[in-house]
């Protein structure tokens, strides 16, 4: 296996709040391998945007707290670089898609000129000439029609998908290694979906780039991800390849999403839920955050007082579960994969 | 004769006299000027909602699919006449409401009531579980000491909260919880029907779970009808027995939920259905997929003939002239609106991929 392009090792972050501290993300550690997908899926509150933009430098500090742990980019710790440093790095070598595009671009700004500032800011000796021929080459790669006329428009003469598009180009333009994309999609609706997907498609086969997909959408995930993090109660709970994960989940938390879920192609009589509410960070169960909704525990005392550690499965343990009795759960579970479940992975 | 009378005579004959029906709305259109200038002249129309028939039985569930901006809310709202019509006919139980003013509307609004989407907006901050939940009551006067009291526990029990949550503030409560509130306060006054504003979507998968459970428990205790409006497809078709689709403002396609997802004739319904990622990595690659160019156009200035022939991949000059009415073609049982109906199944597994 080549060396991680980012390593996250031991990441914890607090929040200090009127009501106490958040335990926003704990002891959370995952590879990132040059050219992968990996995606980082989690309901609200898992800590699955605020372990990775901890990382960059992007959470306030005060009231949020980098407690420990390491974030490795190229052997190198983003945590102890200095701003300067990071905003090098930020933009340039990692960059982002954010969930909402209007709010992350200049409003006052065409969205060529927008673009080209992208590069001249981590290529100083760019001329405006080369760097509009290559803004306009980079729309063209995301699917904005007519680039050449478009590149001198401003945001808001931009439809919700074309302003994706946008920004996706402005994430590409100084060849990424690492991508990260956070809910790249959510405010869109589906038809304008299935257009960014494919466009995120095109800018991985431009860049070749790392992507962290940090989403709720577990489509999104079955459709783009290849190994998948699943974060609850902001610790990770489960990680593996997206075959695995999908096809022989090994935390109750996973299975229980899974079968949650109202299926598009077949008829259900009764959905089935996890029971009870997601943990409060200010104040997480003790042992396991998940055993009060877990049906697996059975009150089993383990579950209330110790924390289950990260453990691997399978062939060389690249199939990690945080659950004192995964191998009880490999036995008994049936697989929760919708349509399909049948044919072998490819 | 309007068109869509025209329309409803030929297809819905039979159904013209439903006992059954409890909800029957007849070329409903609502227009919003836009004004502009400084003596706010009018300089056009959004068109949310641009003639649309539909008929709802006692009891059953009809959902309402679309994307941002084709008017679903518009058209749930216009319907319990939170907006005024511009024009067509509401018919509840048998009553034209359309032209009904506020004092009319008070014994319809006991009867249908509505739930929206973001339970953080829809609760009033300052008020208690038990207040939201009495105000109903209160305001069609039948909250009465002790007896009230009891009703607002026996209401908050109903949805699965606990009578003693009634003296907490929303605040304290988590996404799904307050949807169960929301739900309770709508069941106050024994309604016949909610109409379901994406009642689901600002919850996580886990909780909605929980929500749509509820729904469609208390319906089957109550004998309630929903019209339920969203964008989610897959809980749309958990929830409906029967489905509308929606585009710019008119419906594209309806039918029995089976054969809206198992059969869908309108290129639109193909599309969207053809779009959803399935939660599934085995069928990467395996689904027809459709991905259509360019966005949705301005409801203010929609396209002439055929709405979505903008993006349809098998528009032809007709579409351009002539808008398609919503009725059974192509050897197809169900209503679609397009001169070129056929059946395509987008959730069949197709083998390796096929067109994108």
């Amino acid at each position: 296996m080549p060396d991680p392009v980012l390593s996250v090792q031991g990441l914890t972050v607090e929040f200090k709040t009127e009501d106490g501290i958040v335990h926003a993300v704990t002891d959370v550690s995952y590879d990132l391998f040059p050219g992968e997908t990996l995606g980082v899926v989690g309901e609200s509150g898992s800590g699955k945007s605020v372990s990775v933009m901890s990382m960059l430098g992007l959470i306030p500090i005060p009231p949020g707290k980098i407690l420990s742990g390491q974030a490795l980019y190229k052997g190198r710790d983003l945590l102890t670089m200095s701003k300067k440093e990071i905003r090098e790095i930020r933009g340039g070598q990692v960059a982002m898609i954010f969930q909402d595009p209007m709010t992350s671009l200049n409003p006052v700004l065409t969205i060529g000129d927008q673009i080209a500032e992208a590069i001249q800011v981590h290529h100083p000796g760019t001329s405006d000439a080369d760097a509009r021929k290559r803004v306009i080459h980079l729309l063209e790669v995301v699917g904005v029609p007519s680039a050449e006329r478009r590149y001198d428009q401003y945001p808001h003469e931009f439809s919700g998908g074309m302003r994706q598009r946008a920004m996706i180009a402005m994430s590409i333009a100084n060849d990424p290694q690492v991508l990260i994309a956070d809910e790249p999609t959510t405010a869109l609706d589906v038809t304008i979906q299935a257009q960014i997907i494919e466009v995120m498609r095109a800018a991985q086969q431009e860049t070749h780039a790392a992507i962290v997909l940090i989403t709720h959408d577990l489509g999104l995930i079955a459709e783009l991800a290849d190994r998948v993090v699943v974060m609850y109660g902001g610790r990770v709970v489960e990680l593996g390849d997206v075959y695995t994960i999908f096809n022989s989940p090994r935390h109750p938390y996973t299975v229980g999403l899974m079968s949650s879920l109202a299926r598009l192609d077949m008829d259900q009589e009764w959905l089935k839920p996890i029971p009870g509410q997601p943990p409060s960070l200010l104040n997480r169960p003790p042992g396991c955050s998940f055993h009060p909704r877990c049906e697996f525990s059975q009150g089993r005392a383990i579950c209330r007082t110790e924390i289950p550690p990260l453990r691997g499965f399978g062939e060389g343990g690249a199939h990690l579960s945080a659950c004192h009795f995964a191998e009880e759960l490999a036995a008994q579970h049936v697989s929760t994969a919708p349509v399909g479940a049948g044919d072998a992975s490819s | 004769m309007s068109q869509a009378e025209t329309m409803l005579a030929a297809t819905e004959a039979s159904s013209l006299r439903d006992p059954s029906e409890i909800l029957r709305v007849e070329g409903l259109v609502k227009h919003f000027p836009i004004k502009a200038g400084i003596f706010k002249r009018t300089v056009g129309q959004v068109q949310a909602v641009d003639g649309v028939d539909l008929a709802i039985r006692q009891g059953e569930t009809l959902g309402v699919v679309g994307e941002s901006g084709c008017g679903k809310t518009t058209l749930g709202r216009t319907i319990i006449k939170l907006l005024e019509p511009t024009a067509g006919r509401i018919i509840f139980e048998g009553q034209d409401i359309t032209r009904f003013k506020r004092r009319q509307m008070r014994s319809v609004r006991r009867d249908v009531q509505i739930i929206f989407q973001d339970p953080y907006a829809s609760l009033n901050p300052r008020m208690t579980v038990r207040e939201i939940v009495a105000e109903p009551l209160r305001i069609h006067g039948l909250y009465r000491g002790g007896e009230g009291k009891r009703r607002v526990e026996e209401l908050l029990r109903t949805v699965g909260l606990s009578p003693e949550h009634a003296n907490r503030f929303p605040h304290e409560f988590s996404g799904g919880q307050r949807q169960r509130i929301g739900v309770a306060r709508a069941l106050a006054l024994n309604p016949k029907m909610l109409v379901l504003d994406e009642p689901v979507s600002a919850l996580d998968v886990s909780i909605q779970a929980q929500v749509v459970n509820l729904l469609v428990q208390l319906q089957n205790e109550f004998g309630l009808t929903y019209l339920f409006i969203a964008h989610d497809l897959s809980v749309v078709r958990h929830i409906s027995d029967r489905v509308a689709v929606m585009y710019l403002g008119k419906l594209v396609e309806t039918g029995n939920r089976r054969e809206l997802y198992e059969t869908p004739m309108h290129p639109y319904t193909q599309a969207l259905l053809s779009a959803v990622p399935i939660e599934s990595p085995n069928m990467r690659g395996k689904r027809k997929r459709i991905v259509l160019t360019g966005d949705v156009p301005s409801p203010a200035n929609p396209p002439s003939g055929c709405r979505f022939r903008t993006r349809c991949w098998k528009a032809q000059d007709i579409c351009a002239v002539e808008d398609p009415e919503l009725k059974p073609r192509g050897g197809g049982s169900h209503p679609v609106a397009c001169h070129f109906a056929e059946v395509m199944k987008p959730l069949d597994v197709v083998g390796q991929a096929a067109a994108s």
